[in-house]
């Protein structure tokens, strides 16, 4: 059976997702740490976006920065620093593309029998800044149908006229 | 997000069963009105109708916000439409990032079991 993924508004200010994962909580964390295993899994094939690079310093103070999209093409940026790393079980990062006051994320693996209990939570500064926040590069994703979607209504109109 | 949704809809139906909170609801599909509006029209006292709006807001069903020393109250479906499509944006982006870290875990996972053989050979 597959694992299920919950998503929670824990409260305004916070968004809680969870998952649980039958591996050690030091392999979870290894995928989640080295920038050549993050890589594959952080935007899946699904999002239709390409990470085009990502530098990760996993330590406390250590910077990130993720860039997506094509060579030669408009990119988008998400950097920010960690401001806890204590392997196999906490890490905490700063999101700072948005300027100061950006949302800080948490993520806690819980091992328990072999299986690793993933715990993230995302603490924004306010309750609006949670409701505007978008799903990043996803966001993207859903501009892109948009206007496929514009251009399918113009292209059967003009069928019709 | 199953259980979200189920606690939800319980909460939306009992509020849904009384004949007044579903003419409230109708009024507020026709207009915004204020807790005094509401009592005059449906015959009732003040505190009688504040229990009403309080109940369908509890389900979301209803939103109030007070304006000096009226407090006016309009349909909060659409509110609860959002939110659900909210939670279930995140839900999908993180189900399938989660998906994805799935399979590199457990490629590490089989990887460190045929090391593990070839170091006791």
């Amino acid at each position: 059976m597959k694992n299920r993924t919950t998503v929670e508004r824990s409260s305004e200010r916070e968004l809680v997702v969870t998952r649980t994962f039958d591996a050690p909580a030091r392999l979870v964390f290894e995928a989640w740490t080295q920038s050549a295993l993050f890589k594959r899994w952080w935007v899946p094939k699904s999002m239709g976006m390409n990470l085009r690079s990502c530098e990760m310093d996993v330590r406390v103070g250590g910077r990130y920065r993720l860039v997506f999209g094509d060579e030669g093409s408009d990119s988008a940026e998400f950097f920010g620093r960690y401001v806890e790393v204590t392997p196999p079980s906490r890490i905490a990062w700063t999101n700072d593309e948005g300027g100061e006051g950006g949302p800080v994320t948490t993520v806690t693996f819980e091992e328990k029998d072999g299986k690793t209990l993933l715990v993230l939570h995302e603490l924004y500064p306010s309750k609006e800044a949670l409701d505007a926040a978008g799903t990043g590069a996803a966001d993207a994703m859903g501009e892109t149908f948009e206007q496929l979607d514009a251009l399918l209504a113009t292209l059967s109109s003009s069928v019709d006229g | 997000m199953v259980q979200y949704s189920q606690a939800r809809f319980d909460t939306s139906f009992a509020a849904l069963s009384d004949a007044t909170r579903r003419g409230v609801l109708e009024q507020l599909g026709r207009a915004d009105a204020s807790i005094t509006d509401l009592a005059e029209k449906f015959d009732m006292t003040l505190t009688g109708m504040k229990k009403h709006v309080g109940v369908l807001e509890q389900a979301g069903l209803v939103t109030t916000e007070k304006i000096g020393r009226v407090r006016t109250c309009k349909l909060g479906l659409r509110r609860l439409e959002e939110e659900a499509a909210w939670i279930e944006r995140h839900r999908q982006l993180w189900d399938a990032r989660f998906d994805a870290l799935e399979r590199v875990v457990d490629e590490l996972k089989r990887k460190e079991k045929v090391d593990g053989r070839k170091k006791r050979k």
